[in-house]
């Protein structure tokens, strides 16, 4: 029972959505309008959950005093400040935007745009051209980047202006920066997104048939 | 010296990098930006739609990709309110959430736009595809109330829009795969059109989605930012960050040029 | 309270930056606080924007009369409430009723969609190009076609060979040797060009967002400052 009626509900949702889809009858798009209610009923419990979870594992740390157990607790008071003023008064009231504004969105930004300092270091460390493969992403790397900013074109436009095709191929860093994105590129994504699509799909038939059945998770 | 070279300390990259950011913000330069195809295709659009008709701006990304694309929303939105186009904000990513809104007040506090009238900000709902689906029948099933808990039907602008049959375009400002979503159920189920705004990271997959057509525009990071900044003749923080990330860019090529000159004398010396 | 926000931001700013030096207290500090500050958010937009609108308005309604329909909501909203059976670990197994209904509307969804979308849509994007060329072609009048048509020809070509060497690296249910070998090592060249030029233009990503903090602490920072 654990197992065979979960088994059971995806298969019947999967099916009853898959099929309502195909047919226009009012019935069938009622029934189809409904699942689809249903769905998003559920859906916000699980996201209440999911972060509920978060405060668990925080809950764990300091139980076992783990390395940095300590910090958990300013996890606590993030979450507390956030939830005493935002649950009784709603995120628009504007504390709630202040804390969001002065507080957690710097913090956000400032976290990713560290990145941008170890992209670079990594790029000086790391980005070599071993082999062939190697060497068509870093020379496909360079020439986006450049394409990208305006010194790109500033530059080649220099250079071109010492010969005699200053006209005819002016602003080429921004252009086969464009052409690479608009063919090999292309092509290489598409290539992707077939594969990816067709895994999606035959993933998504195994779970409705029940022939996948890992997000059960362990246990009878 | 070649080895200390290669081993160099990542802290002195970091400088460099700090270097170039600071240096060119207190000294701005204004370098000729080229326009984009995707980016002119999106304006375009936009440009031709008629005087009343209404866009879905959909801020589906946070505060960590707010450089790169609360520029674009603010070019959209000017674009919009300058030529009087409608426009229905919502986000499908809580983060996006409050941003969104502070954002489309800015804007339209600037232009001098009338919120119910010019513009709406729905807020969040969650359930990803559930939204798009659902507000392709009915908007009101899925927004019963905007964001600040006016009841849609209140709102006059919105007395006009039932669903995507009276949306003339979706652009998805987004950081992850949210567009795709959009594709997959605005634009295969109601035929909708979508554009999008995207970060670096997702530019590049993009690609196949416009080729087909099902996405009529592109913009691409804060360099599509600045283009679409000069389109609509307001230089702004995409213009001015696009330029400083020119000397960025630069000395990334520089450090990557010098790694592999002094990886490959050191191959040599070992063979 | 505009002006201790921007000092707060800027304080928060530099504790993330002192990462650069080395892990830090200052560090792990703003590091939790985000963690935090996240999650409550979190919290707050799906009680307020989810909860609330899609569980216990209809709730509510069927509760207080107004549309007696509303009672079949209970059901959904019952099943919500199993989510929090992982809360005990006796009782955890109840977790796999929503979860298994959400994965298979998720599934049933995602069938004709992704099909459509991604697979229909993609390959005829693939073959259209070709379509273009063969209506250029009936339709020339000059017997010698521009330099574009060239360029039309050879994208067109160029992406039917990407496509197929690309998939070709994926098909795992050949052997890569001989004519597939090649094919694949293709394959992996224009993947390399793909993520080349993903990774240039997810460095011009980063750098933004690094621009944007600077620009923060120079500008209105360092303004209010001076």
């Amino acid at each position: 029972m654990k197992r065979q009626i979960p088994l059971i509900l995806c298969f019947l949702f999967g099916v009853v959505m898959l099929l309502t889809q195909f047919s226009p009858h009012s019935y069938s798009q009622g029934v189809y309008e409904e699942v689809l209610n249903w769905a998003r009923i559920i859906t916000p419990f699980a996201l209440i959950f999911s972060t509920i979870t978060l405060l668990q594992t925080h809950i764990t740390r300091i139980r076992r005093r783990t390395e940095h157990w300590q910090y958990s607790f300013i996890v606590f008071v993030g979450i507390a400040v956030m939830v005493i003023i935002g649950i009784p008064y709603g995120p628009q009231h504007p504390w709630f935007e202040w804390l969001f504004n002065n507080v957690q969105l710097p913090m956000d930004a400032t976290m990713f745009s560290l990145l941008a300092f170890f992209i670079a270091s990594a790029a000086y460390r790391a980005f070599r051209a071993r082999n062939v493969e190697a060497s068509l992403l870093l020379i496909t790397a360079v020439i986006v980047m450049l394409g990208n900013v305006p010194v790109g074109d500033l530059i080649w436009n220099r250079l071109i202006s010492l010969t005699p095709w200053s006209e005819t191929f002016a602003d080429g860093s921004s252009w086969m920066k464009q052409w690479i994105l608009d063919n090999p590129n292309l092509s290489a994504r598409r290539g992707i997104i077939l594969g990816v699509s067709l895994g999606v799909i035959s993933q998504s038939i195994r779970i409705i048939l029940g022939i996948e059945r890992s997000y059960l998770g362990g246990g009878d | 010296m070649l080895t200390k070279l290669v081993n160099m300390d990542r802290r002195i990259v970091f400088i460099l990098v700090a270097l170039a950011v600071i240096i060119p913000m207190m000294f701005p330069i204004s370098l000729p930006i080229s326009i984009s195809k995707p980016t002119e295709d999106l304006y375009n659009f936009i440009d031709g739609l008629e005087e009343g008709s209404a866009i879905m701006l959909v801020f589906d990304y946070g505060p960590s990709s707010l450089a790169e694309l609360n520029p674009m929303a603010k070019a959209i939105l000017k674009q919009c309110f300058e030529k009087d186009i409608k426009v229905v904000g919502l986000t499908l990513y809580a983060v996006g959430t409050t941003m969104g809104s502070d954002l489309m007040k800015g804007v339209a506090e600037e232009k001098g736009a009338v919120y119910g009238e010019d513009y709406v900000f729905l807020g969040f709902r969650p359930g990803i595809e559930l939204v798009i689906l659902g507000m392709g029948t009915d908007i009101s099933s899925i927004y019963e109330k905007d964001y600040y808990e006016t009841p849609i039907v209140e709102l006059p602008m919105m007395s006009n829009i039932k669903n995507y049959d009276q949306i003339e375009l979706i652009v998805d400002l987004a950081s992850g795969n949210l567009t795709e979503s959009w594709i997959r159920f605005a634009n295969v189920q109601f035929n909708q059109q979508i554009a999008a705004g995207v970060t670096g990271v997702i530019i590049s997959q993009m690609y196949p989605y416009l080729q087909t057509g099902q996405l009529i525009g592109l913009i691409s990071g804060i360099a599509g930012a600045a283009e679409y900044e000069n389109l609509i003749e307001d230089p702004a923080k995409g213009v001015l960050w696009i330029n400083i990330e020119s000397f960025v860019h630069l000395l990334i090529v520089l450090l990557v040029i010098i790694g592999n000159i002094a990886f490959f004398v050191q191959r040599k010396q070992e063979e | 309270m505009e002006f201790l926000g921007i000092w707060i931001a800027a304080f928060l700013t530099l504790c993330i930056y002192s990462f650069l030096y080395k892990d830090n207290p200052f560090y792990r500090f703003a590091e939790y606080l985000f963690v935090g500050m996240s999650v409550g958010y979190g919290i707050v937009l799906s009680y307020h924007q989810g909860f609330l609108p899609f569980a216990w308005e209809p709730f509510k309604a069927a509760f207080t009369g107004e549309s007696l329909f509303g009672l079949i909501k209970l059901i959904p909203i019952g099943i919500g409430l199993l989510f929090f059976s992982g809360l005990s670990s006796r009782h955890t197994w109840l977790i796999r009723f929503p979860s298994a209904i959400l994965i298979g509307v998720g599934c049933g969804l995602a069938i004709p969609n992704v099909l459509r979308a991604d697979i229909f849509e993609q390959t005829r994007g693939t073959v259209e190009p070709f379509s273009v060329i063969h209506s250029n072609i009936a339709g020339l009048v000059e017997p010698v076609p521009s330099i574009e048509f060239y360029g039309l020809i050879f994208g067109a070509v160029l992406m039917v060979i990407g496509v197929i060497c690309t998939l070709t690296y994926f098909f795992f249910s050949v052997e890569h040797r001989g004519p597939v070998k090649w094919v694949s090592k293709v394959g992996i060249a224009f993947l390399m060009i793909g993520f080349g030029s993903a990774f240039g233009n997810t460095v011009m990503g980063r750098v933004a967002l690094l621009i944007q903090r600077v620009d923060f602490l120079l500008n209105d920072w360092m303004g209010s400052i001076f």
